[in-house]
């Protein structure tokens, strides 16, 4: 199961809106072994297309560095689907190489737009993807992690 | 004096779980001989059977990617720092 604060899921559903129609992608790194997704890092989809993402090789190192510095792991790895349901691809699966990471997958195919009428939601929905096989789990939207802490700060690149 | 090479997560099955090894070699395809022959299994991860740098990694020399320095040919030297990490991309 994927627990994550309201915060940071209210920022992927931003995030996917905002780049609708390209897909948007990033991370939620979270301390190594804690399975808490804390630090909501968005990332620019070097393809800047509506059927592919992919993380420039240079802020893939500079990400992964800095988790590295902080004894941090992708807790989240999200992206969007614009045309299509919040399900893994083929594509996705075959890239999927985090086994620890909950990876999200939003889909904008409905909503794009923030119409604020009823039914103006983005499909947010998680999975593990182990060796090729692909397995949803629920998700839980907890009000905060942070006890005691301000709001998770949200970073943009 | 060595190279020294840091493995993603899913690459430790084959380096018992260290997150950095050492290793040697004139240009990365020697390295990747070379870590190979101690992380059996190492390679096949990273070169594809035409002998080309599998799509699903990133592997940097010092920072660099080596796609922009000649990938399996790029030079490299006692001191060098090589990292490897996992591609992140997908697509509908």
């Amino acid at each position: 199961m994927l627990r994550i604060d309201r915060a940071t899921y209210d920022a992927i559903v931003a995030h996917a809106r905002e780049d609708h129609p390209d897909e948007a992608c990033g991370v939620v790194a979270g301390p190594e072994g804690s399975d808490r997704p804390e630090r909501f890092l968005p990332m620019l989809n070097a393809a800047r297309s509506p059927t592919f993402y992919e993380f420039d090789s240079g802020d893939l190192l500079r990400l992964y560095r800095d988790m590295d510095d902080r004894d941090e792991e992708p807790v989240v790895v999200y992206h969007s689907h614009t045309a299509t349901e919040a399900f893994p691809s083929r594509t996705d699966v075959s890239y999927a190489s985090e086994p620890n990471a909950h990876y999200v997958l939003v889909s904008t195919r409905h909503h794009g737009e923030r119409t604020g009428l009823e039914g103006d939601d983005v499909e947010f929905r998680s999975f593990r993807i182990v060796d090729g096989q692909v397995t949803e789990e629920d998700v839980e939207v907890v009000e905060s992690y942070l006890f005691g802490h301000s709001p998770t700060t949200v970073v943009y690149d | 004096m060595a190279i020294e090479v840091r493995i993603p997560t899913i690459l430790r099955t084959h380096t018992g779980g260290n997150k950095t090894v050492e290793g040697s070699g004139d240009t990365l395809a020697a390295l990747v001989d070379d870590l190979d022959a101690k992380h059996p299994g190492l390679k096949g991860r990273l070169v594809t059977e035409e002998g080309k740098l599998h799509r699903f990694v990133n592997v940097y020399v010092n920072d660099e990617d080596v796609r922009f320095t000649g990938a399996l040919d790029t030079q490299v030297k006692d001191g060098d720092s090589v990292t490897i990490l996992p591609a992140v991309a997908g697509g509908c």
